[in-house]
C-alpha cells in the first residue's frame, strides 16, 4: 500500500495541458512540447517544495488544516510574492463535481445583489477570543460534564454491550480509560492483583453519581410534570446531551414502568409524555439503544394497540397517541432491525395477527393497521390493501346496521378514514390511471367507493404540486428566496400523503410547538431546492439535458452532476476567449440541500446546557485546593 | 560581550579535535576520523550563510579577522601569529592546519556564499563575524577559503558509473544482505537506505533521469517506512537542476550519515563488496558514510530501529561522551518564615540579612554538593532581587502544600479552553505561579489574561508617576493605573503569525516569536514591546526564557538556534549543526544548557558555556515538537509528530523509555514539580498521563549499556499509561503543573 502511494507521489506532475492553458493566459500562443514537458516538470517540483514547507506552517500553527496563509508563508520563505486575496480560514472555496467522465474542481461563482448588500444589516462581529476553564478531569476522574466528550461513544456502547465477553488485554485503548476511571475508587492492592491478568469484561456500573440523580430526577419530573416549557427543555436534553448513556438503563426502566401503569389507569397525557421521552432518546445521537430496546418496544407497542388508553374512548384523542407510537415503532424497526433480532417482522406479525383476530375491538384493530401503515408502502401493498375489502364489509357492518355501541362506531370510522389514508397513495401508485368507481367497488368492497375519489385527489395533488415547483422554479432569479420553494410545497400537502419532489413532513398535533424537533418519526427528509439564476437561452448541451432531466423527474441525482459539468465549460471557455463569456448570458443551476431542521437544532443547543460547576470558581483555577474542589464530592457514591 | 570572549578562550581539546580532520569534499578520508557530526563545517557554515548571519561581534574584531584570513592567505604566517597575539584572538579561530584541511571540504559552504550573493569576498568577513560570535571554530576555518560553486559538491557525484548497473549492483548487495547470517542482517540493512538516496543521487546528477526513476521505483519500496518523509522529497527531485539549492540534498550531501555495526558485519560486507570488485557501492560508503565500527555483539533490528530514523543516521557514540553537568545549582538559601501571622514583618526584617547567608553560600558551604552539577557561577547568572526572594518564599510555602503524586494520586486536570481562536491559536505559556496565561495567535498578537482575581494594570504614565509619594510602603502598588485594570490585555508588534511564547521567571516580561524573524520582548507592566531582537531573519519557532531569567534562547527555520541575554541586542551564542528547522528549545533547569528539537528528528543538547553540541539524540521519527526536562535534570522527554514520546538518560547520552499511545503529533510534555508523572497533551485531543517514576526506575543503567549505547526498550507503555483524558475537539497545545502539582492544560477549541 504504503509503496504505490510513494509511486504516485513520485510520478505526479502537472499535465502539459495546463501549461499550455497557462501560457496563453499570459499571451505567449504557440509552445513548444518539449518547454511544456520541461516547464510542467519544474513547476510540479516547485509547488511540492512549497507544499512541503507550507506543511512545515500548518503544523506549527498547530492546526490539522491547510490553509492558504500556509501556503503564502512558505512563499514568502523562498522570498516569492505570496498571492493576495485568497485569505480563506476554513477551506479552500472550490467544489468538486463529477459527471461525464470528468473530475472537476471549481470556483463557486454567486452573483451577488449590490443593494442586497448594502441593505441587510451588517453581519454580527465575530466573538472576541475568550478563556473558559473546566475540569478536564478530578484525581483521575473524568467528570461527565458537557465540556467534556461523553464518557462513552457509541461505538464503545455498542462493543460493551454486543462483545460482552471479549478479553481486554493490557495493551489495548480502552485499558487506559478504565484504568483511569477506576483509580480514584479502587484500593491499591486490588489494583495489584488485577494486572497482568487477562481481565473479562469489567462489572458495569449501574451507580450514578449525585449530580446524575439530581439530574435524572429533575429530568424524569419535568418529563411528566405540568408545566410544557419545562417539558420541552427536559426532552431537549434527553435528545441532545452525550452523557446519559450511563443514565440509559433508569430511563428505560422508567419509561417501560410507567407506561404499565399508566396504561391500567388509562393515563393518556402520561403516555403521550413517556412516548416523548421514547422520542427524544432515539433522537440522542449519542446513545446506543439496542441494548435497552427489550423494555422500550413493548412499552411502544403498548401505547399502538392497547385496547383503552384513556377514560373516556368516545371523547379522548387516543388515536394520535397510537400514531405517534406507530410512527416511533416504524422509526425504530428502520433504524435496530437488523438480521439477528428481526424486529421488524416480528412486529409485524404480532400486528397481523390480532388484526386478523374477529374478537379484536376497534381500538387495537386501529394500532394494528396504523402501525404496519407506517412500515411503509410495502407493507401496506402486501398486508393492509388485500384485506380492504374483508375490513371494508366489518366496518360497513358497524356504520349501517344496528347501533351496538357509539364507541364501536367511532372506531369503525377512524379506521375508515386510516385506511383510506394509507390506501390511497399505494393505490394511486398501483393503480392505472382511469379510477372507475365500480371497478374500485368490485375490488375493494364498502370501500371501493371512496378510496376512489381518495386516489383521484391523490392523483391530481401530486399534479398540482410537481407543477407548482416547476413553475417556482424557474421564475426564481436569485439565489436568495430559497424558502419559497418548501413553503410551497409544505402547503400543498397537507392532505394525505402523495409521492411529490419535496418531501414533507406532515405535521402531528400531538407534538409541542417546540420549533426544534420535527414531528414526524420518519428519518427526516432531504429537501431539495432546484434554482436557476438568471435564466436565459440554454446554450450548452449540459443545460439541455439539465432542463429536461428536471420535467422528468424534478430532483435527481443527475442535476448536481450536470451542473458541475456545465459550470467549468463556461470557464475553460472564457480562458481561451477573452470576450466569450461577456456576451454569452449563463445559465447556473444551484441545488441545495437544506439540512433538516432537526440537525440544525442540535447543533445550536449543545453548548447551553446548564453545568455543575460553576464557571466562576474554575476561573480561579489554580487556587482550588484538592478538598475544595467542587467534583470532590462526585467520587463518594462510585 | 565578555562571556562571549570567556566562552571562546575556555573552548577545550575537544574543539581542536573536532577541527582537525574536517570534512574532506573529495572521498580521501578514512571512516574512521574523529570528526564530531555537530562540528561538520559544511552544515554549520551553511546556515551561517545562508541565512546571511548578521554580524554579531564588534566591527573592529570584525575587521581584525579579516586581515588575519588575509595575512594568511597570502602565507605570512608569522605576521598572523604575531597580529593574532597582540589581539588576544584565540588558537584556534586561525588554526591553520584547520583552515587549510576544512577548506577544500569546506567548498559547499562557501559555495552557498556564492549562490547567494555572488560575491564570496564580500561575504566573507561578515560570516566570519558572526560565526566568531558563536564560538564556532570551525565555522571560521571553513569559509577561510573560498570555492567557486556548489559544484563542488555536488561533483562527488560525478564519477561515472555505467547507470544501468546501479540496479544491479543494489540488487546484488540487497541479495547479499537477505542471505547474510540473521544476527547480521538487521546492522546491514541500515546501509541500504543512504546508499540508495546516494546511488538515486548520483544518477539524477549525471543526468539518466529515465534509469533514476526506474531505480527509485523499484527500491524505494523497501526502505524503511520512517524515512517515507524524506523519500517524497527525493521523489519530486528528478532533474540535476533541482539539486541547486535543496536545503535537504545538501544537507545529505555535506553531513555524512552514520551508522553503527558491529566490527564483525562490518568486514563481512567489506569482504563481499572487496570481492565482487563493487566499487560503485564502496566508494559511496566510503565517501558518503560513516560506519561507526563498536566491538561485541551485533545489534538487533528493535534496536537499531529504535535509534534510527534521523535525517543524518545515528549519533556517534563520541557525541554523547562529553561530560554533562546535569545536576541543579544549590538554591540561595532563603529562610522560610514558618509563621503565617508574622510574614510580613519577618519579610521587612529579613531581606536584609538573607542577602549575606546567601552570598556567602555560593561555593564556599557546599554542603552536599551534587557532584554533577555545574559550578554555581559555571555561567553568570543575574542576582536575586528582592521581589525574587518574595517569589521564592511564596513558592517554597505552596511546595509545603504540594500535593504527592503516583499512580494511585492522579493529579485534577484544569482545562482552559480558547473559544472563539477560530484555530488561530499557535501558542501558549503560564507563568510559574500559574497567574497569568498568554496566547500567541495567527493573527500576530499577543494576549494576556490573568486567571486570578487580580486584573492586569498598566503602570501610570510618566506625569501621573511623579506625583506618587515614592517613600510610601505601598509604592508599587500606586504606581499602577487603576483604571486600565482589565481581565486581558492584547499586544501587537508583530507582522507574522506567532509561533513561541514564554514569560519570564520574575513574570515582569513575555518573549514572543514570530514568523516575521524577529523575537520580542514585551513588558508585563506597560503592556508594550521593549526590544525586537532580529537576528534569525526566517520564522523564528520558539523561544523559552532560561529559568534563571535574562537569558533566552529561540530557533527558528535558519537551524541555528541562538541564546540571548535581554540587554543585548545581538545573540551571545549561535548554536549550529541541525540539518533542518529548529522546531523547539528548552532551558536545562540549571540553565546551562539548551536543548533543542528539529525537524531533522535529532535533539541536540548544546553546552551555553562554550557553546559546543554535547548530546545528539536520534530515534524520532518525525520532526520533534516538545521537549520537557525532568525536575532533577537528569531525564529529557521529546514527543514529536510520530506520537511518541521517547526519554533520554541526559548523563549517560541514552535512550531509556518510549510511551507510545498519541495518535498525532505531541506538542506539549511536562513533568510535574516532584517529577513523578509526565504529563503529555497532543493533536489527537488526549491529555495523558505517565509514571515517570517507574519508567526511570526500571532502567538498566549497567557499565555495558552505557559503554555501548546499545538499549534495550521494554514494551511497558501501557503500563506506564496512567490516564487518558480526551478533550472535546479541542487540541492540547500547553500543560503547566501549579506549584501545587495541578495539572492546567490549554488549547483552542476546533468546532
Amino acid at each position: 500500500m504504503a509503496e504505490e502511494r510513494r509511486q504516485k507521489h513520485c510520478s505526479v506532475v502537472l499535465p502539459t495541458e495546463s501549461m499550455k492553458a497557462m501560457a496563453e493566459s499570459v499571451g505567449v500562443g504557440q509552445l513548444q512540447e518539449d518547454s511544456c514537458v520541461a516547464l510542467s516538470e519544474e513547476v510540479s517540483y516547485r509547488i511540492k517544495e512549497i507544499a512541503q514547507d507550507a506543511l512545515k506552517f500548518m503544523h506549527h500553527g498547530k492546526r490539522r488544516k491547510l490553509t492558504t496563509s500556509d501556503i503564502d508563508n512558505a512563499l514568502k520563505l523562498k522570498n516569492v510574492e505570496p498571492l493576495y486575496g485568497f485569505q480563506s480560514q476554513e477551506f479552500i472555496p472550490f467544489r468538486f463535481a463529477s459527471g461525464g467522465g470528468r473530475e472537476l474542481h471549481f470556483y463557486e461563482e454567486k452573483e451577488a445583489d449590490l443593494s442586497d448588500i448594502i441593505n441587510t444589516p451588517l453581519p454580527r462581529v465575530p466573538l472576541d477570543v475568550s478563556l473558559k476553564a473546566h475540569w478536564l478531569s478530578i484525581e483521575g476522574m473524568q467528570p461527565a460534564i458537557p465540556e467534556n466528550p461523553p464518557p462513552a461513544t457509541k461505538e464503545q456502547q455498542k462493543a460493551e454491550s454486543t462483545e460482552p465477553l471479549k478479553v481486554v488485554k493490557p495493551g489495548q485503548e480502552e485499558e487506559g480509560t478504565i484504568q483511569g476511571k477506576s483509580q480514584g475508587t479502587t484500593t491499591p492492592d486490588g489494583k495489584g492483583k488485577e494486572k497482568g491478568l487477562i481481565r473479562l469484561k469489567p462489572r458495569s456500573t449501574h451507580e450514578l453519581s449525585v449530580e446524575q440523580q439530581l439530574y435524572y430526577k429533575e429530568i424524569t419530573e419535568a418529563c411528566v410534570g405540568s408545566c410544557e416549557a419545562k417539558r420541552a427543555e427536559a426532552l431537549q436534553s434527553i435528545a441532545t446531551d452525550p452523557g446519559l448513556y450511563q443514565m440509559l438503563p433508569r430511563f428505560s426502566t422508567f419509561i417501560s414502568e410507567g407506561v404499565r401503569v399508566n396504561v391500567v389507569q388509562n393515563n393518556l397525557a402520561l403516555l403521550i409524555y413517556l412516548m416523548r421521552m421514547v422520542k427524544a432518546l432515539m433522537d440522542n445521537p449519542t446513545l446506543y439503544l439496542e441494548k435497552y430496546l427489550h423494555e422500550l418496544i413493548p412499552a411502544v407497542v403498548t401505547c399502538i394497540v392497547s385496547k383503552q388508553l384513556c377514560l373516556r374512548p368516545d371523547v379522548d384523542n387516543h388515536w394520535a397517541l397510537r400514531d405517534f407510537a406507530a410512527r416511533l415503532m416504524a422509526q425504530s424497526c428502520k433504524t435496530f432491525s437488523t438480521t439477528t433480532n428481526n424486529i421488524q417482522s416480528r412486529i409485524t406479525k404480532t400486528f397481523t395477527k390480532s388484526w386478523l383476530d374477529d374478537k379484536t375491538q376497534w381500538t387495537t384493530r386501529y394500532g394494528c393497521i396504523a402501525g404496519l401503515a407506517e412500515l411503509g408502502s410495502d407493507v401496506i401493498k402486501t398486508l393492509i390493501i388485500p384485506r380492504l375489502a374483508v375490513e371494508g364489509a366489518r366496518i360497513k357492518a358497524v356504520m349501517e346496521g344496528p347501533v351496538v355501541s357509539n364507541i364501536d362506531k367511532i372506531g369503525a370510522e377512524h379506521v375508515q378514514s386510516l385506511l383510506l389514508k394509507h390506501c390511497a397513495s399505494v393505490i394511486a401508485k398501483l393503480r392505472p390511471q382511469p379510477d372507475n368507481v365500480d371497478q374500485y367497488r368490485t375490488d375493494y368492497g364498502y370501500l371501493g367507493p371512496m378510496l376512489c375519489s381518495h386516489v383521484m385527489k391523490a392523483r391530481t395533488q401530486a399534479a398540482l404540486q410537481a407543477q407548482q415547483v416547476n413553475r417556482t422554479t424557474l421564475t426564481i432569479t436569485q439565489p436568495r428566496p430559497t424558502l419559497s420553494v418548501s413553503q410551497s410545497g409544505l402547503s400543498g400537502s397537507s392532505g394525505p400523503r402523495t409521492p411529490s419532489i419535496i418531501k414533507v413532513p406532515s405535521s402531528l398535533t400531538l407534538m409541542s410547538p417546540r420549533p426544534g424537533t420535527p414531528s414526524q418519526p420518519s428519518p427526516p427528509a432531504t429537501k431539495y431546492i432546484v434554482m436557476a439564476t438568471s435564466a436565459g437561452a440554454a446554450s450548452t448541451q449540459q443545460v439541455i439535458t439539465l432542463s429536461s432531466s428536471q420535467s422528468a423527474s424534478p430532483v435527481t441525482s443527475t442535476v448536481p452532476s450536470a451542473t458541475s459539468t456545465l459550470q467549468p465549460l463556461v470557464k475553460l471557455e472564457s480562458g481561451s476567449g477573452a470576450g466569450l463569456t461577456a456576451s454569452r448570458p449563463l445559465q447556473k443551476y444551484i441545488v441545495v440541500s437544506l439540512p433538516s431542521s432537526a440537525s440544525s437544532s442540535l447543533e445550536t443547543k449543545s453548548s447551553v446546557l446548564p453545568t455543575s460547576i460553576s464557571s466562576s470558581s474554575l476561573d480561579g483555577g489554580m487556587k482550588l485546593e484538592r478538598s475544595e474542589s467542587p467534583g470532590a464530592s462526585t467520587q463518594s457514591p462510585h | 560581550m565578555a562571556a562571549v570572549q570567556g566562552g571562546m578562550g575556555d573552548a577545550d581539546i575537544k574543539t581542536d579535535i573536532k577541527t582537525e580532520p574536517s570534512a574532506d569534499g573529495f572521498g580521501n578520508n578514512n571512516a574512521n576520523d574523529g570528526r564530531v557530526l555537530s562540528a561538520s563545517p559544511g552544515s554549520s557554515s551553511s546556515t551561517g550563510s545562508n541565512k546571511q548571519t548578521a554580524a554579531v561581534t564588534p566591527e573592529d574584531q570584525q575587521t581584525l579577522l579579516a586581515v588575519l584570513q588575509f595575512l594568511k592567505k597570502n602565507k605570512l604566517s608569522e605576521s598572523v601569529e604575531i597580529l593574532r597575539r597582540e589581539a588576544g584572538l584565540p588558537e584556534n579561530s586561525l588554526d591553520p592546519k584547520a583552515n587549510e584541511s576544512a577548506g577544500a571540504g569546506s567548498g559547499g559552504a562557501a559555495g552557498i556564499v556564492d549562490l547567494e550573493g555572488g560575491d564570496a569576498s564580500s561575504l566573507l568577513s561578515r560570516v566570519t563575524g558572526s560565526s566568531s560570535a558563536g564560538a564556532q571554530a570551525p565555522t571560521k576555518a571553513a569559509v577561510a577559503e573560498d570555492q567557486p560553486d556548489v559544484s563542488v559538491v555536488l561533483s562527488a557525484y560525478s564519477q561515472q558509473g555505467d547507470p544501468t548497473l546501479y540496479k544491479v549492483y543494489y540488487r546484488d548487495l540487497k541479495k547479499f544482505i537477505e542471505t547474510v547470517l540473521d544476527c547480521h542482517r538487521a546492522e546491514l540493512s541500515q546501509v541500504f537506505y543512504p546508499l540508495f538516496v546516494h546511488m538515486y543521487l548520483e544518477l539524477v546528477y549525471n543526468n539518466h533521469e529515465s534509469e533514476a526513476k526506474a531505480f527509485f521505483e523499484k527500491f524505494s519500496g523497501d526502505q524503511e517506512c520512517y524515512y517515507e518523509e524524506d523519500l517524497r522529497i527525493l521523489s519530486g527531485l528528478t532533474k540535476k537542476e533541482h539539486m541547486r539549492g535543496n536545503e535537504t540534498l545538501l544537507d545529505f550531501r555535506t553531513s555524512k550519515f552514520v551508522l553503527r555495526i558491529s566490527r564483525d558485519s562490518y568486514q563481512l560486507l567489506k569482504r563481499h563488496l572487496q570481492e565482487r570488485q563493487n566499487n560503485q557501492i564502496w566508494n559511496i560508503i566510503q565517501e558518503h558514510l560513516y560506519i561507526d565500527i563498536f566491538d561485541g555483539m551485533p545489534r538487533s533490528k528493535s534496536q537499531i530501529d529504535a535509534m534510527s530514523g534521523s535525517l543524518a543516521g545515528e549519533a556517534k557514540r563520541e557525541a554523547n561522551k562529553t561530560k554533562v553537568y546535569y545536576g541543579l545549582l544549590k538554591e540561595p538559601e532563603i529562610e522560610l518564615p514558618l509563621d503565617d501571622e508574622d510574614e510580613e514583618a519577618e519579610n521587612e526584617e529579613g531581606k536584609p540579612k538573607k542577602k549575606k547567608p546567601k552570598k556567602d553560600s555560593v561555593g564556599s558551604k557546599s554542603k552536599k554538593q551534587d557532584p554533577n552539577a555545574p559550578s554555581q557561577n559555571r555561567i553568570p547568572l543575574p542576582e536575586l532581587k528582592d521581589s525574587d526572594k518574595l517569589d521564592k518564599i511564596m513558592y517554597m510555602k505552596e511546595a509545603t502544600k504540594r500535593i504527592r503524586l503516583g499512580p494511585d494520586n492522579l493529579p485534577s486536570v484544569c482545562f482552559y479552553t480558547f473559544l472563539n481562536a477560530y484555530q488561530g491559536l499557535t501558542a501558549v505559556d503560564l507563568t510559574d505561579d500559574s497567574s497569568l496565561i498568554a496566547g500567541g495567535f495567527a493573527d500576530s498578537t499577543v494576549r494576556v489574561w490573568s486567571v486570578t482575581p487580580k486584573k492586569l494594570r498598566k503602570v501610570k504614565s510618566a506625569a501621573d508617576l511623579n506625583l506618587i509619594d515614592k517613600e510610601s510602603d505601598d509604592v508599587l502598588e500606586r504606581i499602577m493605573d487603576e483604571k486600565t485594570a482589565s481581565e486581558s490585555k492584547i499586544m501587537y508588534g508583530h507582522s507574522g503569525p506567532v509561533y513561541g511564547i514564554s514569560f519570564s521567571p520574575d513574570r515582569n516580561y513575555l518573549l514572543s516569536s514570530s514568523e516575521d524573524g524577529t523575537v520580542r520582548l514585551w513588558s508585563l507592566l506597560t503592556f508594550t514591546c521593549l526590544v525586537a531582537y532580529k537576528g534569525h531573519n526566517y520564522p523564528v519557532w520558539d523561544t523559552q526564557f532560561s529559568p534563571y531569567g535574562y537569558y533566552f534562547v529561540s530557533g527558528g527555520h535558519d537551524r541555528v538556534a541562538r541564546l540571548w541575554a535581554t540587554d543585548h541586542y545581538q545573540p551571545l551564542r549561535i548554536f549550529s549543526g541541525h540539518l533542518a528547522d529548529i522546531t523547539c528549545t528548552r532551558f536545562h533547569p540549571n540553565s546551562n544548557y539548551v536543548a533543542t528539537g528539529s525537524s531533522d528528528r535529532t535533539i541536540r543538547l548544546w553546552d551555553v558555556l562554550s557553546g559546543n553540541c554535547v548530546r545528539i539524540f536520534t530515534g524520532h521519527k518525525g520532526p520533534i515538537h516538545s521537549l520537557a526536562f525532568s525536575p532533577n535534570g537528569k531525564f529529557l522527554a521529546s514527543g514529536a509528530t510520530d506520537g511518541r514520546v521517547l526519554l533520554w538518560d541526559i548523563g549517560h547520552g541514552l535512550m531509556v523509555g518510549e510511551l507510545k499511545g498519541h495518535t498525532d503529533t505531541i506538542y506539549s510534555l511536562r513533568f510535574s514539580r516532584d517529577g513523578e508523572i509526565l504529563a503529555s497533551g497532543s493533536m489527537d485531543n488526549t491529555v495523558r498521563l505517565w509514571d515517570a517514576m517507574k519508567a526511570f526506575d526500571d532502567l538498566e543503567t549497567d557499565d555495558f549499556t552505557a559503554a555501548t549505547g546499545h538499549i534495550h526498550l521494554q514494551d511497558n507503555s501501557q503500563e506506564l499509561l496512567l490516564g487518558t483524558y480526551t478533550t472535546k475537539s479541542t487540541p492540547v497545545i500547553h500543560l503547566h503543573f501549579t506549584r501545587r502539582n495541578l495539572l492546567l492544560a490549554a488549547g483552542a477549541f476546533n468546532p
